[in-house]
């Protein structure tokens, strides 16, 4: 089974390397990007065969190390 | 007085680190991270600079993990100190040992450069040889040393007078301009800048002697 956990900054934590991207985008001449955000996506492998079981396993990796839960959120995909 | 001085895959500044406290007056022993002890009668660890892991995942995310990760926790619960610098400050917040986070400098830019700390409290094992105010000037080197910390989170470092360094002139767009900070029983100090990186004149100043010297006065006066 696969797992897909999306990481991302929690909302109100500045994302300079979004800031950084949006101003790069903006001088290759695409305007009209209000803001980005970066995250990053971790897939996983999983000997697994029960879903529910498989996403609180995820999510207590999540908890433990995938994720700085002080800065940032995640999401778990499962399937 | 023992210092147990770490090493992680990666780590670089573990060596520039034994000296500053064989220098201060220390024995030190030098700990490889798949150690899950640390040497008997261990009075301070050190957990030193670099790219531990290469930084992978998130900076100190791995080395936090460590088996010698574990030891130092324990022996940080039982009152121990620990005196994380750089690399070593972004492992002791992943551990949880020390509140908030390190993020990417506010530039995105590497800063390596002598910086000016102004010294926030005196009431500490690290910085009881300065007065509150003194300034002093050590340098940082890193990508990652923008410190950001929930508004709750920093109101309790102020109220408790556990930010021990601010600088005068914030290289990586840290939060309250905080350089370094204390855990709540105040034996725990996580910083940026390097001590050890300004304890000899070849380095181009000694301002970092006090730190080391305050480490062995508060725990002879122990």
């Amino acid at each position: 089974m696969k797992a897909r956990v999306h990481v991302m900054l929690k909302d109100g934590v500045l994302d300079p390397q979004g800031e950084a991207v949006r101003h790069a985008l903006g001088s290759l001449g695409f305007l009209g990007v209000e803001a980005v955000r970066q995250g990053k996506v971790i897939e996983l492998e999983l000997s697994a065969t029960d879903e529910a079981a498989a996403e609180v396993e995820v999510r207590a990796m999540c908890e433990k190390l995938l994720a700085n839960t002080v800065i940032e959120k995640y999401t778990i995909e499962i399937g | 007085m023992k210092a147990a001085v770490l090493t992680f895959p990666g780590s670089n500044c573990d060596r520039d680190l034994a000296v500053a406290f064989e220098r201060a007056g220390f024995e030190v022993a030098r700990v490889w991270h798949k150690e899950p002890e640390l040497p008997a009668g261990t009075d301070i660890v050190g957990v030193p600079g670099g790219f531990s892991y290469g930084d992978y995942l998130r900076c100190g995310a791995i080395a936090a993990q460590s088996p010698v990760a574990a030891a130092v926790r324990a022996f940080a619960e039982k009152g121990g100190h620990v005196l994380g610098i750089c690399n070593g400050f972004q492992v002791l917040t992943e551990m949880g040992l020390l509140p908030g986070a390190l993020m990417r400098n506010a530039s995105l830019k590497f800063v390596c450069k002598p910086v000016d700390l102004r010294i926030a409290t005196s009431d500490s094992p690290y910085t009881n040889e300065w007065a509150v105010g003194d300034v002093a000037r050590i340098p940082v080197a890193h990508h990652d040393g923008n410190y950001t910390i929930d508004a709750e989170g920093l109101a309790r470092l102020q109220g408790e007078d556990r930010i021990a360094f601010t600088y005068l002139d914030t290289p990586n767009g840290a939060m309250a301009d905080i350089a370094g900070i204390l855990s709540p029983n105040r034996r725990v100090l996580g910083m940026m800048p390097h001590p050890e990186r300004a304890v000899d004149p070849a380095q181009g100043g000694t301002d970092g002697s006090a730190l080391f010297r305050s480490i062995l006065g508060a725990m002879a006066a122990a």
